[in-house]
């Protein structure tokens, strides 16, 4: 197997987005990625059995384009990558399914990797070379964790997790409540742009000294979610007018506080400059301005993948996977299974 | 020569030449299709000295079976297709089974039903066979309380009753083979689901405050 710039398939199904990444070494050659997102629209969040479905469906002729956009064939990879956790198991069972089969069909060693480390490897693709240790905020709909990386393939902490909704969550159900459609971070976005972000003092969970005694990086989201439902309450029982735009910006003010507060103060606490983001909530303008203020004010580094790597996406995956092999680790082997709860310190299963 | 999986029950991998099984291994717990799976391929594969070059395809049961283990079987036999460059036979579980009922020296008219859990089966019904022992569906698939399946399938007490703990992937493989050297139809894309999924549509946000 070459070592040293290896070709590798990566194949991610952890959530909503079917996605299938080629890279050789560190060079991204494809990432194509089929989202369910549309067929969960109706029911205001992620349904774990339409997402299953949905990666089932997409999976070949998504495997069939990143092969076209690549320009490579089955046959001349060195090695397979496959998410096997976290994220929902039903999902990530569909692509460790055909990963197995993949790797046994091609004759391939397999490499089972861990879904967040993979949000922080994909930094390797975007150019520079990632500095450790580092800080990594990773924020979506499925997760919002704040990482120390001290290595990327051999140690990763978990300082602070959420716990109870994710951030993405947090905004499509403010989102619903608002009476906007899904998913909520962009439209939670839009109605911001005109709106006063200092309009209404929302909560910041998880914020009061008493709190970050035992709390001090990890999030919670449900507080905020029930004080702007309060809000709305109060005012159309009065039957005032609700200013959809003044909401939506505090509420995501709030959120964003929390995140990048957390976020530095793991950096000031921890003496690591440096901050890397990553998720699909990244896709949130706010969000990325606010962390590029308070991290320069702050004396930290930023770093921002391209978007399309910030999302769920395969390419992270083979990016994580070939890191792995370029650092000598062994494969997994075929007996492993998913975990939906697979925690950050075993980067490879 | 045809590898065949069929996770519709437990998970089960065969390697299948005409009629014959040139390997078969099994695990029949239900919550661990994606552990198994590419371990008993391997293990089919080298009990047989088989290599993947050698297969003239792969045969697959599209169910119909609890959604998660089945779709296992059906993303690992897409999958190896692929990568083995072979064509994918599909055939519908059930019928897996009827071609066992009837090519061991059964007849006559078939029910099967196989465990759909929360108390219901999947069933198919079957008018009997063809010269060439491949099974005649009459009905179904469909999935039913048992004590509504009068209503479903007024004549079943005509039936043979044929209640199923697991479908052979030696028998989807045998099935597939005796299909392909007939010219019959295969199954369509779509796993035999049969269920939607659960979810309900969201009714407005509750409220907080009282
Ligand atoms: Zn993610």
């Amino acid at each position: 197997m070459n070592r040293t710039a290896p070709l590798v398939l990566g194949i991610e199904t952890s959530c909503d987005e079917t996605g299938i990444g080629i890279v050789r070494g560190e060079t991204l050659l494809a990432n194509v990625i089929a989202s369910s997102m549309e067929e969960h629209a109706r029911y205001g969040g992620v349904v774990p059995e339409i997402a299953a479905r949905a990666h089932l469906e997409a999976f070949t002729p998504t495997l069939e384009s990143a092969l076209v956009e690549a320009g490579v064939a089955l046959t001349d990879f060195d090695a397979i990558a496959v998410t096997s956790g976290p994220g929902l198991s039903g999902a990530l069972m569909v692509g460790i399914a055909a990963a197995k089969a993949l790797a046994v069909s091609l004759d391939k060693p397999l490499y089972a990797v861990n879904h967040l480390v993979g949000h922080v490897g994909v930094d390797v693709l975007a150019g520079d070379e990632l500095e450790y240790p580092t800080i990594a905020l990773l924020v979506s709909g499925g997760h919002t964790s704040l990482l120390l990386v001290r290595d990327l393939v051999s140690d990763v902490e978990l300082l602070g997790e959420t716990i109870d909704d994710a951030a993405g969550e947090a905004f499509d159900k403010v989102a619903r409540l608002l009476g906007l459609p899904y998913p909520g971070g962009t439209e939670i976005d839009r109605a911001a742009r005109d709106g006063d972000a200092q309009a209404i003092r929302f909560p910041r969970g998880l914020s009061l000294p008493r709190d970050l005694e035992d709390h001090r990086y990890d999030f919670s989201f449900s507080g905020l979610k029930t004080a702007v439902a309060r809000h709305v309450e109060r005012l159309r029982d009065a039957g005032e007018d609700v200013p959809i735009a003044d909401i939506a910006a505090s509420f995501r003010e709030a959120v964003i506080d929390v995140l990048i507060t957390k976020a530095l103060a793991a950096c000031v606490d921890l003496g690591v400059p440096r901050l890397l983001l990553g998720g699909g909530v990244v896709a949130n303008a706010r969000l990325r301005d606010v962390a590029a203020q308070r991290s320069a004010k702050a004396g930290v580094a930023l770093r921002i993948p391209p978007l399309s790597l910030c999302t769920d996406n395969g390419a992270m995956i083979a990016a994580l996977g070939a890191q792995l092999i370029m650092s000598g680790r062994k494969p997994s082997g075929l007996e492993f299974g998913s975990d939906s709860t697979l925690p950050v310190t075993e980067i490879l299963v | 020569m045809l590898l065949a999986i069929d996770t519709s029950a437990g998970t089960g991998v065969a390697l299948v030449e005409g009629d014959v099984i040139l390997a078969e291994r099994v695990v029949e717990d239900t919550r661990r299709h994606a552990e198994v799976i590419g371990s008993l391929v391997t293990e089919c594969l080298a009990d047989a000295g088989v290599a993947v070059a050698a297969l003239t395809g792969i045969a697959v049961g599209m169910g119909p079976g609890p959604f998660t283990g089945l779709r296992v079987g059906i993303a690992a036999a897409n999958a190896f297709a692929l990568g083995a460059q072979k064509p994918l036979l599909r055939v519908a579980s059930h019928d897996a089974i009827a071609f066992g009922h009837y090519a061991s020296g059964g007849g006559g008219a078939l029910l099967v039903t196989t465990d759909a859990r929360r108390r219901e089966r999947y069933w198919s019904a079957f008018s009997g066979c063809d010269e060439h022992f491949l099974p005649v569906r009459s009905a179904g698939p469909g999935i039913v309380r048992p004590d509504a399946l009068e209503s479903e399938l007024p004549d079943h007490a005509h039936h043979i009753r044929l209640d199923a703990e697991w479908v052979s992937a030696g028998a989807v493989g045998r099935l597939a083979e005796r299909m392909a050297a007939h010219g019959r139809d295969f199954a369509g894309r779509s796993p035999l689901y049969l269920r939607s999924p659960d979810v309900t549509l969201a009714a407005g946000p509750k409220r907080v405050t009282a």
